[in-house]
């Protein structure tokens, strides 16, 4: 199979005729990335101080990256594949795990002064938290989820049975003790900008964040593998008797898919600063609101859902802390009267 | 006259528990049109399913060039050179256009030879170029779906149904372009319930009943013979 990029130029001779589309058809895409300048807009009518509102602002969208960052491979699992994977939550707890355990192995360099080899350690952090939740998300899906397909219920049964057993496995590894795990020297600390004050990691969280979803959307939209996931997606059937294996692309979907859980772990251990074996179930409900406000199987829907729900319960927990709780159910409620399918579905509800 | 491209020899299906090709015997030469007609329930799309190996044969020989596919698996079976146009044209809505095509062209990049015959026969392809190919019309759908399996050129076509629920307008143009194909040299099996349809592009034919083939010889005895066709296939022709 060729992976090669799939933007050849081959427009066609006949000119097809054009029709300017009214305004309101040319938003009509757009709103739901209009929603995070309006929801910045009405944090800012709400919070008499700038500063507050800039601090808020600048950490609830660097949650929402964290969030998106843990939330991209249940897109890929659950919005793409259709497949209801609460194992995915040990995934991430596992992530979180063995990345931590090779942080505290690598002391040497996240204790050092050095911007590099604090992030060079994060990095191997990440990447062997990936290779364990992405072999993990292998077998998971050869024993557990192959005879599922197409079934939710049975997925939510067996997969939560997974999930148990994934779980006790980290009580059996790590002990039931939570980890208080520091953040690399150079990582921890705030800039201060324009009075408003951003932690240091949430920059770092940002930056993979934004790269993750560019790199995801590259791949999806870019690339013959991405077309190909694309319309197995929609006719798995069809898929094969162009000649393509979809099953094998479907394995290396799920594969990523957990491996992003990994990663994810990773990233919200730090964030933390603490982990538990639960951390990733407890999580996973933030995540399935971000997958379904966004539109199943849409990487753009999930990021911008992702950062609605960051900015929301920053701006809430300051205005109304006790609405907190609530407030991103309440933002699921009003994006799904407005949208029932979620903001940017790629897969229509069946 | 040369080795046949497709040859099914005692070939049986079944769907679940329903047994729906009891021996199928079916030989498709290199070049030309064969059409499989029948009756509706005659087991026609499933002899194509059974080919793609969507369905798997229980018993019997599928050749393929000479080589045995019936326990391969469908995407193996399409590299070796069959393209499949479902009866529910397969196409993919959320994809455009262009796309769809570029997942056509299994083997690498699209051939600019290719898609210029594309657009020639199928010019609204051209125009929607862009589009999602759900928002195509109908009778469009179908264009794409015959440009997919046609974009690269492969052994043996097979199309199922390709007339069903399109304007007489439209099916013109379709068989116009089947008919271009054909003299290419392409080598086509297709089932076809519009009896116009089949005796235009029809070089040979096979008639099923009840999961066997119970006729075969050359579309035009069949087409010039109103008795045949009615004990074959219950058919009346109107001569017009």
């Amino acid at each position: 199979m060729t992976m090669t990029t799939t933007t050849p130029s081959l427009a066609p001779k006949h000119a097809p005729k054009l029709v300017r589309p009214s305004l309101a058809q040319r938003l009509e895409p757009w709103a739901p990335v209009l929603l995070i300048p309006a929801l910045i807009l009405v944090g800012w009518l709400s919070i008499s101080s700038p500063t507050s509102w800039l601090t808020l602002t600048v950490s609830g969208l660097a949650m929402g990256m964290m969030i998106f960052v843990i939330a991209s491979g249940m897109t890929l699992v659950f919005g793409l594949m259709d497949v209801i994977n609460f194992g995915h939550g040990a995934f991430v707890s596992f992530g979180a795990f063995v990345g931590v355990s090779a942080l505290l192995m690598m002391s040497a360099w996240t204790g050092a002064p050095s911007v590099a080899l604090n992030l060079l350690a994060v990095l191997a952090a990440i990447l062997a938290a990936m290779a364990v939740t992405g072999a993990m998300g292998f077998a998971f899906e050869r024993v557990i989820v192959r005879p599922v397909y197409g079934s939710h219920l049975k997925q939510i049964l067996v997969t939560m049975g997974g999930l148990i057993v994934a779980e006790q496995l980290i009580f059996v590894i790590w002990g039931g003790e939570e980890i208080f795990i520091g953040r690399p020297e150079t990582l921890k600390g705030s800039f201060v900008i324009f009075g408003a004050t951003l932690e240091k990691y949430r920059v770092l969280a940002v930056a993979v964040g934004l790269v993750l979803f560019l790199g995801m959307r590259a791949v999806l939209r870019g690339t013959r593998l991405g077309l190909i996931v694309r319309a197995g997606v929609e006719n798995r059937e069809m898929v094969q008797v162009l000649g393509y294996r979809i099953n094998r692309v479907f394995i290396m979907v799920f594969v990523a898919g957990s491996a992003l859980a990994g990663l994810g772990g990773v990233m919200w251990a730090l964030y933390q600063e603490m982990i538990t074996a639960h951390m990733g179930m407890e999580i996973m409900i933030l995540v399935f609101i971000v997958v379904i406000i966004g539109g199943l199987g849409s990487v753009e829907g999930c990021f911008i859902g992702a950062l609605l729900v960051g900015l929301t319960q920053n701006y809430v927990a300051f205005l109304e802390p006790k609405l907190a709780l609530i407030s991103n159910i309440a933002l699921m409620v009003v994006i799904l009267m407005w949208r029932p399918q979620g903001m940017m579905p790629v897969i229509k509800a069946k | 006259m040369s080795e046949p491209i497709l040859q099914l020899s005692g070939v049986h299906t079944n769907i679940a528990q329903y047994q729906v090709l009891h021996g199928v015997d079916l030989t498709v030469p290199r070049g030309g049109v064969t059409m499989l007609l029948g009756r509706n329930g005659a087991g026609k799309t499933t002899t194509l399913r059974t080919i793609m190996g969507l369905w798997r044969a229980r018993a019997g020989e599928v050749l393929f060039d000479g080589d045995p596919i019936q326990r391969l698996a469908p995407p193996q079976i399409a590299r070796r050179g069959i393209g499949f146009v479902p009866e529910d044209m397969g196409i993919f809505a959320d994809l455009t256009v262009e796309e769809n095509l570029i997942l056509g062209a299994v083997s690498g990049p699209i051939r600019q030879d290719r898609l210029d015959w594309v657009f020639d026969a199928f010019p609204a392809l051209a125009t929607f170029w862009k589009m999602p190919a759900g928002n195509l019309s109908g009778g469009q759908k179908q264009m794409l779906a015959i440009a997919r399996a046609v974009i690269e050129e492969r052994g043996l076509y097979l199309i199922d149904e390709p007339s069903k629920g399109l304007a007489p307008a439209i099916i013109a143009t379709m068989a116009k372009a089947l008919k271009d194909l054909k003299t290419a040299g392409a080598t086509i099996l297709m089932v076809e319930q519009n009896f116009s349809l089949a005796r235009a592009l029809g070089d040979h034919a096979a008639v099923m009943d009840e999961g066997r083939i119970v006729w075969t010889g050359a579309m035009a005895d069949l087409a010039g013979d109103s008795a045949l066709q009615e004990s074959l296939m219950g058919l009346k022709v109107e001569t017009a």
